[in-house]
């Protein structure tokens, strides 16, 4: 028997739909400087992607509190186990209409396979891109009235590591919007995520208290 | 509840950060303040020069009027014959050469290449009178020309090929009782002239400045600051500030932006921290030469022609000499945008007599030194002038030609048109080698570009530097810019997965709905 469940918590979709929406702008205004296109106008994209940038940080700093004080965190920690069963799912199940291979529930919302990239995404690429990003801004900075330096030679490594930073989140972001579709149905994962509840298989779970 | 607090304090963070970032600092900065205290002091002579006695006696010769200034002025002859535009040289440090004396007096150019043996011709420019083709005359105090500079009628005229002594037909009486601080003109005559005509040398300095627009210079602009040049050359004892790179080395003297303007003069940060590596100027004259063309390139190696055997010349669209017997081959340039080079404020010449190991490469004959690496250096815009001059194969030197002369047969190439003798008259003014042999080099010299400052709101916008094609910055490799600069492995590799992953995506899902219509049509579900 299906049930309503109530999955994704208002913070959780807050910061969900938050930091996508920085990330996309981040990627317009970003590439824009990188010189792949042209939109905004240079010297507007810089300032506009320094500006989001630091709500990124904001966002993140909740988000990591969040994470914590939730023991959220534990949902992202990587398991062997059907990792083999996802990817098989995805490469021939899904075409034969087979089931999903694992279930969601509240308690374990991440397939093997989502939980290894959302790992690899929040320990290597956004910590990557997002230091990097910082050291792009801070590596000079005014000081008393006057522009100190970072003893950083040059910007090239900084830069092309925000760069490689970046075009992986491009690439995520792609993959991760057609992931989406693969749901129970092509749009109840967009559906969970707007409205936190989504029709989970799982007769004897109790919606969560509304926190 | 605590969805409230949340909610409430992200979007104070947010708040805070926005106006942080938005907040528009605006105040009236203390550089400008300062500014508006100095150009406010009154800069009039302290006398009035008409009523003494001593300019009122009538003049026959220009030296009785420097007689007459140095019986009051018991001292000041002594500063101006300390000063680098009396004596046309300069001491100066070279890194690697050591001690070098180097001015005006033996450095070679790329324009009309020296003044050694041409000195009556040039003196025209020389506060001195008396010069002739052997002796520049500087020992003499009664030489100083004083007027030139301090002539306040806009009457005083040097005459040509004079040695630097005025027009006879001058009023020196009323001339010497209206003196007073150097305006614009007593600079320009000789400053916008450079290299023979108007705008001919600098590009930034020529007759428009006489009188210019804000729009043409900010500073000096009559519509608007009425600045005059030693505004800001500030001078101590006849010794200007500032110096041009073309005959100087050190990094001394120098005028600077920040004389008036703090070094961090933006409310943007980020225009702010480009101060580090970029120099005022760099963004704030996006053009040069915005009025009357400059020269950008002159080619001796077609001087001589004759017509008839007479020399002539030819004018371009814009009424700049094309072609001059004299002179050979130019062309001309109007808002021009400047190159781009590292400056560290010190450079290295060419000095006459050097060898020219590498003759396949333009000789440049005065390297500004800098690069990103070094702490000093800035990027700076610059005019490059280029030429093809002459040059002695054998010994490997640049020739310096003797030019003027006051007659036919005196060996001069301006009177004869004859390479063989003026290069052999002209080196051995210089007391150097000349093997018989001419050819002809391409050299190259820097020149600064300071003036011209355009407005605020009409700088180099960031995306002139800040772009993969056509960069302003396209000549300087040796640091990475943003929106220039990019690794071809890794724009390869992220558009590869770019591009793999939506082929990927797009396969996909089209398989499954392919397959899912395959289902429907057989019914299952
Ligand atoms: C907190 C996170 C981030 C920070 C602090 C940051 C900061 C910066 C800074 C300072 C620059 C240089 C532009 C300038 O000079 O002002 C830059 C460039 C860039 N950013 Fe970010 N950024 C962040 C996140 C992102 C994200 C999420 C993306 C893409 C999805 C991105 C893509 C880019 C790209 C492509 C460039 C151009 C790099 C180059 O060509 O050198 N950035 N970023």
């Amino acid at each position: 028997m299906k049930a309503k469940i109530y999955v994704y918590r208002s913070f959780e979709r807050f910061w969900h739909w938050t930091q996508a929406i920085l990330i996309i702008f981040l990627g317009l205004s970003g590439f824009e400087i990188h010189g792949s296109l042209n939109f905004f106008g240079f010297e507007n994209a810089v300032n506009y992607h320094n500006f989001a940038a630091y709500l990124l940080l904001v966002l993140i700093v909740f988000a990591i509190f969040w994470h914590f004080t939730t023991g959220e965190w534990k949902q992202y920690i990587p398991t062997k186990e059907l990792i083999l069963a996802q990817l098989n799912y995805y490469l021939f199940g899904i075409f034969r209409n087979a089931p999903h291979p694992t279930k969601k529930d509240v308690l374990s919302k991440l397939n093997p396979l989502q939980k290894l990239v959302y790992f690899a995404l929040k320990i290597m690429i956004i910590p990557l891109t997002v230091a990097s990003g910082l050291f792009y801004i801070f590596y000079r900075y005014p000081h008393s009235s006057e522009i100190a330096a970072l003893n950083i030679e040059s910007l090239r490594t900084i830069a092309l590591l925000h760069t490689v930073g970046a075009f992986m989140l491009v690439t995520f972001l792609i993959a991760h919007l057609y992931l989406m579709t693969t749901g129970e149905t092509p749009t109840s994962n967009l559906k969970a995520m707007l409205t936190g509840y989504e029709e989970l298989g799982h007769d004897h779970q109790q919606p969560e208290n509304k926190n | 509840m605590r969805k409230i607090f949340s909610i409430l304090g992200f979007g104070l963070v947010i708040y805070m950060i926005a106006l942080n970032i938005f907040s528009d600092r605006i105040h009236e900065p203390s550089w400008r303040i300062s500014i508006r205290e100095k150009l406010k002091k009154d800069k009039a002579p302290a006398a009035d020069h008409s009523r003494f006695s001593q300019l009122q006696q009538p003049f026959t010769s220009p030296q009785q009027v420097t007689e007459a200034c140095l019986s009051c002025h018991n001292q000041t002859h002594l500063e101006v014959m300390h000063s680098n535009h009396w004596n046309w040289e300069r001491e100066e440090y070279i890194e690697g050469r050591g001690i070098v004396y180097i001015g005006k007096k033996n450095i070679l150019n790329n324009f009309c290449i020296g003044v050694r043996g041409n000195e009556e011709s040039c003196a025209k420019c020389h506060i001195g009178y008396g010069s002739t083709n052997d002796n520049l005359n500087i020992e003499e105090a009664r030489n100083i020309d004083c007027l030139v500079c301090h002539d306040n009628t806009d009457t005083y005229t040097k005459a040509n090929e004079q040695g630097g002594n005025p027009q006879n037909t001058l009023d020196l009486n009323l001339i010497a009782q209206h003196i007073g601080r150097p305006g614009r003109a007593n600079c320009g005559v000789c400053h916008f002239y450079g290299g023979g005509g108007n705008n001919v040398k600098h590009g930034d300095l020529e007759m428009a400045m006489f009188e210019p627009s804000k729009e043409t210079d900010i500073h000096m602009g009559t519509d608007g600051l009425n600045l005059v040049c030693v505004d800001c050359h500030l001078t101590e004892k006849h010794t200007i500030s500032g110096k041009m790179y073309s005959l100087s080395s050190m990094n001394r003297n120098r005028v600077t932006c920040e004389q008036c303007h703090s070094e961090t003069p933006h409310v943007d940060e980020i225009l702010n921290e480009h101060t580090l590596k970029v120099s005022c100027q760099a963004c704030h004259i996006p053009e040069y030469a915005k009025v009357n063309s400059t020269k950008t390139h002159w080619d001796w190696s077609t001087a001589g022609r004759l017509k008839d055997g007479k020399p002539f010349h030819e004018e371009d669209s814009l009424g700049n000499h094309a072609y001059m017997s004299i002179k050979g081959s130019f062309k001309w340039g109007r808002n021009l945008e400047p190159e781009y080079v590292w400056f560290n404020g010190t450079a290295s010449h060419y000095l006459s007599g050097d060898v020219i190991a590498d003759t396949s490469q333009p000789v440049i004959l005065n390297t500004l030194n800098g690069s990103y690496q070094d702490q000093e250096s800035k990027i700076i815009p610059v005019k490059i002038h280029r030429a093809v001059q002459p040059f002695d194969p054998v010994n490997q030197i640049l020739i310096q030609p003797k030019l003027y002369a006051e007659a036919v047969g005196d060996s001069a190439f301006w009177k004869d048109f004859d390479w063989q003798t003026a290069s052999r008259a002209g080196m051995h003014d210089m007391q150097l080698p000349y093997s018989g042999e001419i050819s002809f080099i391409k050299t190259e010299m820097y020149w600064p570009v300071n003036h011209m400052v355009s407005a605020a709101g009409n700088t180099v916008a960031c995306a002139d530097c800040h772009q993969r094609d056509n960069s302003r910055m396209a000549g300087l490799n040796d640091f990475y810019m943003p929106g220039r600069d990019y690794s071809e492995p890794i724009e390869l590799g992220g558009k590869l997965l770019l591009i793999s992953t939506l082929l990927g995506v797009i396969g996909h899902g089209s398989l499954r709905i392919i397959m899912t219509m395959n289902r429907k049509k057989r019914g299952e579900k």
